[in-house]
């Protein structure tokens, strides 16, 4: 879609109207329903309600969110420069990476309801966001590892014998050969990476239960125990806002990166 | 002419290349190249063409024989300091780059003095008539200017040859007989050395002072052909009798090495 054209303003801002439209209806219709057909507010509560739950719990539900949120970005941050620098090594050194890849897909394949009791046991109840942290990046780690040591073999066979003419050292030929070609690569694994973390973090406080975790997720559990159920809503709405933002920064930092070249990014005017 | 200049540029003696699969791509491959002159190897797809061309830069060692530089001097680590430029049959352009970026690779991985890089490269753009392009990026280019910002790579070092693999295979006919009288121009003006690899034999006669022809299974060489007509060539070159007797000449040469050739 282009910002100027045929299409007109009605298409451009046709791109927000329609779904900000058709999800006012929704809760319009929402609203009407459970009060017509008299929903108990412990199954599904009505959006007014969600919205005042919203307001009166909002100060402890922002402090949820921020505790969830720096869990969250704390694994991804750490995903993006552990599997970058993981993956630049296993190219760099075939016998590392022949060593250790089998634990990095072990580590991969085990899900992380299972090892959260465990490291939740190591780390120790009183550094809890430590140990979620850890299990988030553990969800989180892994495509951006594979997708680096993937991309960093991908170079174009051509350019690699150019290099190789122009007595390109092994440094250079990172810099201006490996590490471009991977970066659509690496890119694409951030994004798979930042969903990632933030379902790690949410199912890592789930397996935690309670002792000192407050983030988002245990105010779900919580809630669903008082049977508060406007409040869970509320609490998942923040989740998934949350989650819609980090979306649209890795999308973000994709389009910045890549738009002046790559195919993936680029509008093609036929 | 150069062409009597005693000590050739490169010499290759005796080459045989057998890869590690056990092809034997070139076998006896002798051949002398002259500084100034504009060389072809013809021959028909397979034949070693390519393996012979990236075996003269220096990637690729051949299983047996030797390739020398009797007149360019050596680097500290005993290799010819071959100043080569080379143009494969793919632009090979780095899609991430802008136009001028992509010029300026050969200056970026070699360490030279970086003073008039720009200059160089901005001179290097306005042979191939690319000035305007310097910060476009290689997908807003055609096909054609692709393959001339791969030249004006190949040139920005001022290397004394130039090494083209088949670089104008991919293009349309117009487009070709353009870039092939820019070409021209340009060797007459610079008169660098030139080796050209092609599959067509028109392309072949109408560029080059000598002509290589060669056979494959295994790559050998079955003939050669010096093209004593003057320069500059154009539209009238192309359709006078001289022209069409080398092509005749060519053509049958190639014809004999393969009917020999009882794959084919
Ligand atoms: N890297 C390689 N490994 C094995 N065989 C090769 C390789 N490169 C080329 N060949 C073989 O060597 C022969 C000559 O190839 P090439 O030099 O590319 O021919 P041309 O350029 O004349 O078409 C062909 O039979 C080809 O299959
Ligand atoms: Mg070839």
């Amino acid at each position: 879609m282009s910002s100027s054209g045929p299409e007109g303003p009605w298409a451009r801002h046709s791109r927000y109207a329609l779904p900000a439209g058709a999800g006012i209806l929704f809760l319009a219709a929402w609203e009407w329903a459970v009060a017509a057909w008299n929903v108990p507010k412990f199954v599904l509560p009505a959006p007014s309600l969600i919205a005042a739950a919203l307001i009166n719990d909002g100060p402890s539900l922002m402090q949820s969110l921020w505790f969830t949120t720096k869990v969250t970005l704390g694994a991804f941050l750490s995903a993006v420069a552990t599997g970058i620098s993981l993956g630049v090594l296993f190219t760099l050194n075939r016998t590392l990476e022949r060593t250790l890849w089998p634990y990095a897909v072990m580590l991969q394949v085990t899900p992380v309801v299972a090892i959260a009791p465990l490291v939740i046991i190591w780390v120790g109840f009183e550094k809890l966001w430590l140990a979620l942290l850890i299990l988030a990046w553990l969800v989180a780690f892994f495509p951006i590892l594979s997708n680096t040591t993937i991309g960093l073999a991908s170079a174009d066979h051509g350019l690699k014998n150019l290099f190789e003419l122009y007595g390109a050292s092994r440094w250079k030929r990172f810099r201006y050969l490996q590490f471009p070609s991977a970066l659509p690569y690496i890119l694409g694994g951030v994004r798979v990476s930042g969903g990632l973390a933030l379902i790690g973090a949410v199912v890592a406080e789930f397996v935690a239960g309670s002792g000192t975790a407050t983030g988002l997720a245990w105010r779900i559990v919580e809630s669903g125990n008082m049977l508060n159920i406007p409040r869970m809503f509320a609490a998942l709405l923040m989740l998934s806002v949350f989650g819609i933002v980090l979306f649209y920064l890795t999308m973000w930092l994709q389009w910045a990166l890549l738009h002046r070249w790559h195919e993936s990014q680029v509008r093609r005017e036929n | 002419m150069p062409m009597s200049e005693t000590k050739p540029l490169v010499r290759l003696a005796g080459i045989r290349k057998v890869f590690s699969n056990g092809t034997e791509a070139i076998r006896g491959l002798d051949l002398d190249v002259r500084s100034g002159e504009f060389i072809s190897l013809l021959g028909p797809s397979g034949c070693g063409k390519s393996t012979a061309l990236r075996m003269i830069a220096g990637l690729g060692e051949p299983s047996e024989g030797s390739i020398d530089w009797p007149s360019s001097s050596y680097d500290a680590a005993g290799r010819p300091e071959r100043e080569i430029g080379f143009v494969f049959q793919e632009p090979t352009l780095m899609p991430w780059a802008t136009v001028f970026d992509n010029v300026a690779l050969p200056f970026t991985l070699k360490d030279r003095p970086k003073g008039d890089v720009a200059t160089r490269v901005q001179e290097a753009l306005a042979m191939v008539g690319l000035d305007r392009f310097a910060k476009s990026y290689p997908r807003e280019l055609s096909g054609g200017m692709k393959m001339r910002v791969s030249i004006a790579r190949a040139l920005v070092l001022r290397p004394k040859v130039l090494l083209m693999d088949e670089p104008f295979a991919a293009l349309d006919e117009i487009t070709r007989f353009k870039l092939n009288n820019d070409l021209l121009a340009l060797w007459e003006k610079q008169r660098w050395t030139v080796v050209f690899v092609t599959h067509s034999v028109y392309e072949s006669v109408y560029l080059s002072t000598r002509i290589v022809v060669m056979a494959a299974r295994p790559g050998r060489v079955v003939g050669e052909l010096a093209v004593p007509a003057p320069y500059p060539r154009g539209t009238d070159f192309r359709t006078s009798q001289p022209y069409n007797d080398l092509c005749r000449n060519v053509s049958e040469m190639l014809d004999r090495a393969m009917d020999a050739d009882p794959a084919m």
